[in-house]
């Protein structure tokens, strides 16, 4: 038995090192993270995504701010609302802003997103009245929006389904186009951005999406915040090894990005889209980032994380250091934070107003909804049930509408 | 009309297809070159390109996901699975996404996917190869699920499950691929709706149900028992979801008794919807309890003693006799 070996730990860069960091909530991110903007507010370089960051003009990066405001701002209403009975439940995304708003702002109107369910700030960015992200919530509907206006598809609960959603998506995009060309067309090129989680990473359908992504050089952009935590398990039970490093095994760029840099965010997302729109496959980024608040308003963190962690993140908060640099560089006054505060609570009473006046559902859409085409048995039972509720008619206090 | 196999005829239907809707596209696994393990698309791929006949990577639910996605696009992804037992790794994607797409959309979004399985035993294989699990998506709102068992209707049904808006499993009974039939190419004729029962032998004493492979088992059956004095009704259900009980109703009340054939396990199986539904419908015209013949509750046995398991005439005949005798 002399002859078997086992790897030898800490051989770097073979995967095959036991004791290397695997990324987790305490780690550090490592050199190979892209940032930009500093928590203290300060604009550093890089040798590729500067070049990005410089073309912003500063109604953009103002726009960055209000935006991850305005989100901030719903994501508590929408927490108040649940607490007050309003809401079923509640999927909070404080801390994550910047992965969100960076990204969601360099996709354009014809790239179609599929998020999966905390994407508020990905919605925003794609013109959803935020409102309508209420009703899932509300349980009135299991969707909510018409995904097609705004090329921002509904929430999906199953974790990572969509993201083979996304790939299926992107190959139809890679026929229109060739469709397209071959016809003289000019349409604009699109791609598709797939949004889920570092715990959802661990789902078969996020592997086979890579496969078959890379295998047809889907225009796909692979979005994973990790947020290090899903529910109550850390990344590292997720992943031995940074998750950005697992595109290199399928064969496309990974990138991890500081998810709490708006501005990174957005200048790696733009890089992917272009790549993946240009023809050149997909990409993988890794948005480094900390869901600050519980996972949902059914969540109790304090049973699995430690305060100071929290605390140790919220310095890393990504308002605070925009908000730093648009002051220090003298792009936005007292009036724009005023302003934006502003539209948060006006956004806020929208939401409020909207959701209490939402509608009751009725179980006839849900009849209708189950097939497009006519089907002799739901037809058969909403008969059975029209019969039974008409029944009720005239009992005033049990009446059923 | 043309003499084909099922197997042809299935093959004919999806070039009809990708003839006929530019947006329609195979997919699944060796369909390519090889033709598929059965040869179905045998040729396609010459024909129509690899952009319209897709060999994919080896993964059912990434087959299965993708098509969503296809779908959600403007496409037809017609799927193959390559044998029953393999299906499962797509379940998911089957269960909680493609039957509740529209659903869920609040009938905005439409994901007209067709996914083809070769389905059902009595082919001598190994395990995971001769299953029948069409019970678990006839369980599952938003899923359509049709089974030809002739060329013909092979023929126009799958035709029909590419054209329906809503997904469609199309499970295809693989132990009668090479069984051959006239198919009229240029009229559906009475196979215009995929989703109606065929009675295919009129009988006056009893009314067997079957679909699929057991088909052509439940004539013979029939025939057997014409022999013996008895006058069998057989029909064709050819659409497991959903069950076209108009006409499994009408022959009841004619014939007074029911019999439904399946190779799945009975417990919890499509027959025993029918017997229930069949029970509300016509209890008073029933003679006898609707018997039920299928596989015994185990997982598909060895090849070696699948002829035990599987319903034969011997079973139907052995079921009637029960019922005549009630």
């Amino acid at each position: 038995m002399g002859a078997t070996q086992l790897p030898t730990p800490g051989i770097n860069g073979t995967g095959l090192d036991l004791q290397s960091p695997a990324g987790g909530a305490s780690s550090d991110p490592g050199a190979e993270m892209i940032q930009l903007l500093g928590p203290d507010g300060k604009l550093g370089t890089d040798p590729v995504f500067s070049d990005y960051a410089k073309r912003l003009e500063p109604e953009q990066l103002r726009g960055f701010y209000a935006d991850m405001a305005k989100v901030r701002r719903f994501d508590q209403e929408a927490t108040a609302l649940q607490r007050q009975g309003e809401l079923a439940l509640w999927v909070p995304l404080t801390g994550q802003e910047a992965a969100q708003i960076g990204s969601g702002r360099a996709t354009q109107r014809q790239d179609y997103i599929f998020p999966t369910y905390r994407e508020h700030g990905v919605a925003l960015t794609r013109d959803v009245d935020l409102a309508e992200l209420l009703k899932l919530f509300r349980g009135i509907s299991n969707g909510g929006w018409d995904p097609t206006e705004n090329n921002f598809h509904l929430y999906t609960l199953v974790l990572a389904a969509q993201t083979l959603h996304s790939v299926g998506y992107a190959m139809g995009i890679q026929r229109d186009q060739k469709f397209a060309e071959a016809n003289g067309s000019n349409e604009p090129k699109a791609a598709v951005v797939a949004y889920f989680g570092d715990g959802a990473s661990s789902e078969g359908d996020v592997h086979e999406s890579m496969v078959f992504a890379a295998s047809y050089n889907a225009p796909v952009v692979f979005f994973c915040q990790n947020n290090h935590w899903a529910i109550s398990v850390p990344t590292e039970v997720q992943t031995k090894v940074p998750l950005f490093n697992r595109a290199k095994g399928y064969g496309f760029p990974g990138i991890r990005v500081d998810g709490n840099d708006v501005i990174a965010v957005h200048a790696v997302t733009e890089w992917a889209l272009e790549h993946a729109r240009e023809g050149r496959g997909p990409v993988l980024i890794e948005a480094y980032t900390y869901r600050v608040g519980a996972h949902t308003t059914a969540d109790d963190p304090t049973k699995y994380r430690e305060s100071a962690e929290e605390t140790a993140w919220r310095g890393k908060d990504p308002l605070d250091r925009l908000e730093k640099y648009l002051r220090n560089e003298g792009l936005a006054d007292e009036a724009f934070f005023e302003q934006v505060k502003t539209d948060g609570d006006k956004l806020a009473a929208h939401v409020r107003s909207t959701t209490q006046s939402l509608q009751g559902p009725n179980i006839r859409e849900s009849f209708a909804g189950v097939y497009a085409e006519p089907h002799p048995l739901v037809a058969e039972e909403l008969a059975w049930f029209e019969e039974y509720s008409a029944g009720f008619v005239g009992d005033d206090e049990e009446g059923r509408k | 009309m043309t003499t084909m196999t099922i197997a042809k005829a299935i093959n004919e239907g999806l070039r009809a297809s990708l003839t006929n809707n530019p947006k329609s596209l195979l997919m699944g696994e060796d369909i390519g070159p090889l033709g598929g393990v059965y040869r179905v698309t045998d040729g396609l791929i010459r024909d129509f390109g690899a952009d319209r006949v897709v060999d994919t990577p080896l993964a059912e639910s990434g087959i299965v996901g993708t098509a969503i996605g296809l779908a959600l696009r403007g496409y037809r992804p017609i799927c193959e699975i390559q044998f029953d037992g393999f299906v499962f790794p797509g379940f998911n994607q089957i269960t909680t996404q493609l039957a509740k797409m529209h659903s869920r959309s609040g009938g905005k979004l439409t994901v007209p996917v067709v996914i083809r399985i070769p389905y059902g035993g009595g082919i001598g294989s190994i395990e995971h190869h001769s299953e029948s699990p069409e019970a678990l998506f006839a369980h599952t709102a938003g899923l359509r699920i049709i089974t030809p068992s002739n060329a013909h209707d092979a023929y126009w049904m799958i035709q029909q499950a590419v054209d329906c808006t809503d997904p469609v499993i199309f499970f295809e009974p693989k132990r009668r691929y090479w069984l051959k039939g006239e198919v009229d190419t240029e009229s559906p004729g009475p196979a215009s709706d995929p989703f109606q029962a065929h009675v295919l032998r009129e009988g006056s004493d009893a009314t067997i149900v079957a679909y699929g492979p057991l088909v052509p088992v439940a004539l013979a059956a029939a025939a057997a028992a014409e022999e013996d004095g008895h006058s069998v009704e057989v029909i064709d259900l050819r659409s497991i979801s959903p069950i076209d009980f108009d006409t499994v109703t009408a022959s009841v009340k004619r014939t007074g008794r029911l019999i439904v054939a399946h190779e799945a396990p009975t417990f919890g199986g499509i027959g025993g919807e029918i017997a229930a539904r069949i029970s509300e419908r016509a209890f008073l015209h029933l003679e006898a309890p609707v018997i039920r013949v299928g596989g015994f509750h185990m997982p598909y046995p060895v090849a070696k003693v699948e002829e035990d398991y599987l319903p034969d005439i011997d079973k139907i005949l052995e079921a009637l006799d029960r019922s005549l005798a009630y």
